[in-house]
């Protein structure tokens, strides 16, 4: 999950110095990052790529042309796990507005600020195996959560949280705003406070309330490292949620709750790994665009 | 005046919330893997009023606990040192070398970083069982050491760039080799980056699954991942067993923050705060 990190890229030693005759040892000293992520990245990707092209097992693979493709977009259960992530971008804002709400109140210097930000960062480091089987007991029908609904005479609210094909897709949503929560928390903390006092000084000297200070002076500083959030969250619920479904409803009830990467691990798990490879291909060309422009924003944020 | 206590007072009350809901879930785990399965089928919720370690012995009799743990732990160790040793050579290459290309290698390993896995997993597999390391730890652990490069890299270039080039100058004026001077001068100055490098890495791969899963699917050569993600199936009627599992899998990484926040919350949104 979010391996994806953030930069200011700030480089004061850039300015170039006088030019001297290459030397070789960087190059060397490059030599082995540069073979160790040809193999892990540069590889597959390739190998992919030709390998959604081909039909059949390994050891007698049929040339099909574009067929992988088009067997997989008339496929609804692809179709399902496509839109399924489209619907977990429903994550972004949630993430984004409860992350800046919790990041503005630790902001006032308020006590107990690292222990409280010690807490809410938690959950993003605990494995997600161990959390999706904590989430499945809580959710399931007999579960803590309904349990607890019941309890306050709240039965309509209490639902099949992961066996309902509409509701589970839901519930993985939730289990990611829940890991992913304080890693954004903690990021629009540390930008808040990076940011000059003296702007917020003379905002409530001039009697701005609470309110339109964070929302006229503080949030608009920061908006740069926001987009920078979203960008990265948007790549987490398009390309990196397997553990959660994996673990919380295997995909189901069905393919209810499935998304492209599930698709491609139970693609491969039939043994059709051309499907596979053509679900990665697609995988891999909306990733592209969203790192092409993560790319982007981290240019913006580090001239902000 | 009153508003003010009454203002800070909310703010209280609604991170006490925001912690609430941080920490019940954990605190179910714990709770639940101190419970024998009798008392979890009467009262799931209740506090476990009479704490029992049975479900925590019986899961590791049951399966190789400790065979799965060192599993983990080796893969971990392994490709944290040679993925953290193999980038330091080439951020120290891009920062202090400025080699030909250098900006490429760079964003190339920027964008690298956010590449999804699960794409690269099919051609892996194959290789692997063309390697004939499927089963083998050293199957996860060479894709693990590649897969962690890219944003050591670019962890590290950042990192070395705050190191005073004056320094590194000095010494090259005075002849000191490329080595020596990373050595010497570098690797001193790098220790708290390098730590907190190494601790974000080694969660990451301490909590991998997917590749695990596809890699390791002989009960003795799984990582703790993989293991735990057998559970859900094999104990449906024993959830204290489950959560166990999930307890033991934890405590390590649990204890580490614990012991070392800062490093983490640094690491894990390296780059942004100041």
């Amino acid at each position: 999950m979010g391996h994806e990190r953030l930069s200011r890229d700030t480089d004061p030693k850039a300015r170039r110095r006088p030019r001297r005759r290459r030397a070789l040892w960087p190059y060397l000293y490059a030599l082995p990052a540069v073979s160790a992520t040809a193999f892990a990245f540069g590889f597959p990707l390739v190998q992919v790529v030709k390998d959604s092209f081909y039909a059949g097992n390994f050891d007698a693979p049929i040339w099909v042309g574009l067929d992988n493709y088009k067997g997989v977009i008339h496929d609804p259960s692809f179709r399902t796990s496509l839109l399924n992530n489209l619907k977990l971008l429903g994550t972004v804002p949630v993430m984004i507005v409860l992350g800046l709400a919790i990041a503005l109140v630790l902001n006032d210097r308020i006590r107990g600020m690292r222990q409280y930000q010690a807490v809410v960062f938690l959950p993003y480091i605990l494995p997600a195996t161990a959390i999706g089987l904590c989430f499945s007991f809580l959710l399931q029908e007999n579960g803590v959560l309904n349990t607890a609904l019941r309890g306050a005479h709240l039965n309509f609210l209490a639902q099949d949280w992961l066996g309902n094909s509409h509701l589970s897709i839901g519930s993985v949503g939730g289990l990611v705003v829940w890991q992913q929560l304080g890693f954004c928390v903690v990021v629009f903390t540390a930008a808040l406070l990076a940011l000059p006092p003296e702007t917020s000084e003379a905002a409530r000297i001039d009697g701005a309330g609470w309110w339109a200070l964070q929302r006229r002076i503080l949030v608009p500083q920061i908006r740069p490292i926001i987009e920078l959030i979203a960008v990265i969250q948007v790549i987490t619920a398009l390309s990196w949620v397997f553990n959660y479904v994996y673990i919380l409803t295997s995909g189901g009830p069905g393919y209810a709750s499935s998304v492209m990467e599930l698709y491609i691990w139970r693609s491969f798990s039939n043994g059709a790994n051309g499907t596979a490879a053509s679900v990665a291909v697609m995988l891999l060309g909306m990733a592209s665009v969203l790192i092409g422009l993560s790319l982007w924003v981290r240019k913006q944020v580090e001239r902000a | 005046m009153r508003g003010r206590v009454v203002g800070i007072a909310a703010r209280h009350a609604f991170l006490w919330l925001v912690c609430l809901s941080a920490l019940y879930p954990l605190y179910f785990i714990v709770a639940t893997a101190l419970k024998s399965n009798a008392a979890y089928q009467l009262d799931p919720t209740g506090f476990p009023s009479h704490p029992t370690l049975s479900s925590l012995r019986a899961i590791v009799v049951d399966n190789p606990m400790p065979r799965w743990m060192w599993n983990s732990l080796l893969v971990t160790v392994s490709a944290v040192a040679v993925s953290t040793l193999i980038a330091l050579l080439a951020a120290y290459a891009v920062v202090f070398g400025r080699f030909q290309g250098h900006r490429l290698f760079l964003s190339t390993n920027v964008a690298l970083m956010v590449v999804p896995p699960v794409t690269l997993l099919v051609p892996m597999f194959v290789l692997m069982v063309d390697t004939g390391w499927i089963n083998h730890l050293q199957s996860v652990i060479v894709f693990y050491t590649g897969l962690l490069v890219p944003f050591a890299v670019f962890f590290l270039s950042n990192f070395f760039r705050t190191v005073p080039h004056e320094l590194v100058e000095a010494a090259s004026v005075e002849g000191a080799g490329p080595f020596t001077v990373l050595r010497r001068i570098v690797l001193p100055l790098s220790g708290a980056a390098a730590f907190t490098l190494v601790i974000v890495q080694a969660i990451w791969v301490w909590n991998e699954l997917l590749i695990a899963l596809v890699f390791l699917q002989n009960d003795r050569a799984r990582t703790l991942m993989a293991g735990l993600a057998q559970f859900q199936g094999r104990y449906a009627q024993n959830q204290p067993l489950v959560l166990a599992g999930a307890l033991i899998s934890i405590a390590p990484v649990v204890l580490l923050y614990l012991s070392g926040q800062r490093f983490f919350v640094r690491g894990l949104t390296a780059g942004i705060g100041k």
